[in-house]
């Protein structure tokens, strides 16, 4: 088994099924690495993949929706352009890395793994992200996210840095962390608390908030080959739920 | 004593002579009604706390007890019903949403209890069930429109690749109930009973406990909008996948499973922390539409590369026609639909009683729809909600439904006395609670044992109400609508049902 082999996989014109085959058989191969080229649509890359040993797919063109839905695997997925919806869909292990933008809906109560977005991000992103035990889910968006980002947050961390916006172009939409229970989300700019859901609300970092993101953005600068140390010296804030039973007092017994 | 607005609804008595102040029953009442006093030497009984669940009674050695319910007088009002005005002086005093457990409670007449089944009488012949074979076996899942055959060295051989199917003994499964909702030791008993009676067991929207990993041939897991406990393994070792959009006792309404009732085991399984709340939202945020759902089948289909059948679950509502058509077009292979007395482990009463379609009438315009459009062999059939008895199945076979799945039946069946208190997390027969003290009670094997009974009682039934029809296998009696008659419904839904009235021949 060459585990350091890299397989090249023309991906145009063929279907997500035979698309998804190939990878799957390169991988069974013991493939370290997978480069998948014209990607133009194909729905469900990696979907519900699980390899015990860590691999690489680079995509080049555009991948469809579901993205590494459901994937469990040290799978690093790195998209040289923009993504479409549903990336990360109920994924519970791997790192996905798109350099441009992505669609909505991302990360959808995922579990583990992380999602870093170089672009910015649409709308629903983080919905339901959790953690459990040693796995958290993590996002990160380098540009802007709308509407919904973070909804029933029950775990994990997001984060949005607000990088490459145009004057007066707001980091985030409305609507957001509502219903929030869980985890933590820093955004790089204070904002209208109007636009927050009512289960959270906005506290200043601690020491152990700013290593973590400080580490969090060190990563991300490496994985987009970038240098983003400034970013460290500038104000965050942090979302943080009230209460991790924002429903407990709706019900009469 | 806490002070309580509305006298209770039963009173225990105790029966003084025959009391031997053994205790056993302030041990077993799960809900904290009965205590020793010792300077009375007596039991007393707080009746407020008592709902009814007998197993004190049940448990007394001497038969000391008694449960009644508490008659009141309360002034007569036709429009007032005494429930309605206790419910208003619960919700003066807390400002909450009343929480229910269980299926439907209002006054709604069964369409079930109005039709009858046909027999032969000497122009065509019965069957005796007994001394001939009776065929029950059902397959679900997606069916190909045709079949094309190859000979290879004289031999026929199928050509056309069948789509993934579920294989029925009986056309009889468990309902999906997560663990959560009910506790492990009766999971256990249902995946056990399952595999006993070649059916299966659904886990609902709570992950699967490695405890039932064993059974996964014999269990359909569930995807609902929370996504609790589903990762690949979750996926892979199933027998089936379900897609929970919605539920008869609360149709659009998302699920909170209280953090109180998130111990280790429950965390651990849906793969939250402890003491948490498990929020599912209301819809899936990644579901807006018919495509959308398309693309989650296909995501878990890929996920386990065809190799098992996606089923969808939804609550019978208005439009439950066109919405099972949208979802078999959308490449699902079973459907799912849940009448509007389906049961729950807790929902908003007033959402469980008044919201929804009874599932009689869905199942008879959800055949009749995919009939019409060419989609009928695409999909099998489930429908649930109040499967009450085999006739209530049977009847729902020939309204056109492929199988019947059952929840309150199964838990009567281990002991559950409908009391509607699953919510509390208090059930004395240990069906519904998550506290080790109450849930040891379930034996599983035993559970399991009076499980394969019933599903064996019924399959008999079924078996007899066939030979009685004049067929010899469930598949002749599927959508077979001309074998039933309506006693007592009105014109329209007769029409709406596809069912003559009693009185008219073929």
């Amino acid at each position: 088994m060459d585990t350091t082999a890299i397989e090249l996989i023309d991906a145009q014109g063929v279907s997500f099924r035979e698309l998804n085959n190939r990878i799957r058989q390169a991988l069974a191969r013991g493939v370290s690495s997978v480069r998948l080229a014209n990607v133009n649509g194909q729905r469900y890359i990696c979907c519900g993949f699980s390899v015990d040993r860590p691999v690489e797919v680079e995509i080049r063109g555009i991948p469809g929706n579901d993205l590494a839905a459901f994937m469990n695997a040290p799978i690093t997925i790195r998209v040289r352009g923009n993504a479409q919806d549903g990336v990360a869909n109920t994924m519970n292990d791997g790192k996905i890395l798109i350099h441009g933008n992505a669609g909505d809906v991302l990360g959808y109560s995922m579990r583990g793994g992380r999602l870093f977005i170089r672009g910015n991000a649409g709308y629903r992103v983080g919905i339901h992200v959790k953690a459990y035990k040693d796995r958290a889910a993590t996002i990160v968006v380098g540009g802007t996210a709308q509407d919904f980002f973070g909804e029933y947050m029950a775990g994990g961390v997001m984060a949005i840095l607000g990088l490459g916006r145009k004057e007066g172009e707001p980091i985030i939409g409305n609507f957001l962390a509502t219903g929030m229970h869980g985890g933590k989300i820093y955004i790089r700019e204070h904002i209208d608390p109007r636009i927050l859901g009512k289960e959270v609300s906005i506290f200043e970092l601690d020491d152990s908030d700013w290593a973590e993101l400080k580490a969090l953005i060190d990563e991300f600068a490496a994985d987009f080959s970038e240098d983003l140390s400034a970013l460290k010296k500038e104000e965050f804030i942090k979302l943080e739920p009230v209460s991790a039973r924002p429903y407990g007092r709706l019900y009469a017994y | 004593m806490k002070l309580y607005e509305t006298p209770p609804e039963f009173r225990v008595k105790i029966d003084k002579d025959l009391c031997t102040r053994c205790k056993r029953c302030n041990m077993q009442c799960g809900f904290g009604v009965l205590s020793y006093d010792a300077k009375e030497d007596k039991i007393v009984a707080d009746h407020h706390k008592c709902v009814a669940c007998h197993r004190c009674m049940v448990y007394c050695p001497q038969s000391a007890i008694t449960i009644e319910r508490n008659t009141h007088a309360y002034q007569d009002s036709g429009a007032w019903p005494v429930y309605l005005r206790e419910r208003v002086y619960k919700q003066a005093a807390t400002g909450g949403v009343l929480l229910t457990g269980m299926g439907n409670a209002a006054q709604y007449e069964s369409i079930f209890d109005h039709l009858v089944l046909d027999a032969c009488q000497v122009t065509n012949p019965s069957i005796d069930p007994l001394r001939e074979p009776m065929e029950l076996r059902t397959f679900l899942g997606s069916k190909p429109s045709s079949l094309q055959f190859e000979t290879e060295k004289g031999e026929y051989a199928l050509k056309t690749e069948v789509p993934p199917q579920i294989r029925l003994e009986t056309p009889i499964m468990f309902s999906p109930m997560s663990l959560g909702a009910i506790s492990l030791p009766v999971q256990k008993s249902l995946a056990m009973a399952a595999e006993m009676s070649g059916t299966y067991m659904n886990t609902g929207e709570g992950g699967l406990h490695k405890d039932l990993y064993p059974y996964a041939r014999n269990i359909i897991v569930q995807v609902a909008s929370g996504r609790f406990g589903v990762y690949d393994e979750y996926l892979k070792a199933a027998a089936g996948i379900e897609i929970k959009i919605g539920q008869g006792a609360k149709p659009g309404i998302g699920g909170h499973l209280p953090g109180e009732k998130v111990d280790d085991q429950v965390a651990a399984t849906r793969m939250i922390p402890p003491g948490t709340d498990a929020l599912s939202p209301a819809p899936h945020h990644d579901i807006y539409s018919i495509e959308d759902l398309r693309q989650l089948i296909f995501a878990l289909k890929e996920a386990v590369e065809y190799s098992k059948p996606i089923s969808v679950k939804i609550a019978a509502v208005h439009n439950v026609a066109a919405i099972a058509c949208g979802i078999a077009r959308a490449g699902a292979d079973i459907i799912y639909i849940d009448g509007f007395r389906g049961s729950t482990g807790a929902a908003p009463t007033i959402i469980r009683d008044n919201v929804g379609i009874p599932i009689e009438i869905a199942i008879a315009v959800v055949d009749e729809r995919l009939r019409r459009e060419g989609l009928r062999n695409s999909v099998s059939l489930i429908a649930a909600g109040s499967i009450r008895s085999s006739a209530d199945a049977a009847k729902a076979i020939a309204l056109g439904a492929d199988a019947v799945a059952i929840g309150t039946a199964a838990l009567i069946a281990v002991g559950c006395r409908v009391c509607m208190k699953c919510y509390t997390g208090n059930c004395s027969w240990g069906i519904t609670s998550q506290r080790p003290e109450l849930y040891r009670r379930i034996d599983p094997r035993e559970g399991a044992v009076r499980l394969a009974n019933l599903l064996r009682a019924w399959g008999h039934e079924i078996k007899e109400i066939l030979g009685a029809v004049g067929v010899n296998s469930i598949e002749s009696l599927r959508g077979s609508r001309e074998r039933l008659r309506g006693v007592g419904l009105d014109r329209e839904t007769l029409d709406i049902i596809g069912v003559k009235p009693a009185g008219v021949g073929y």
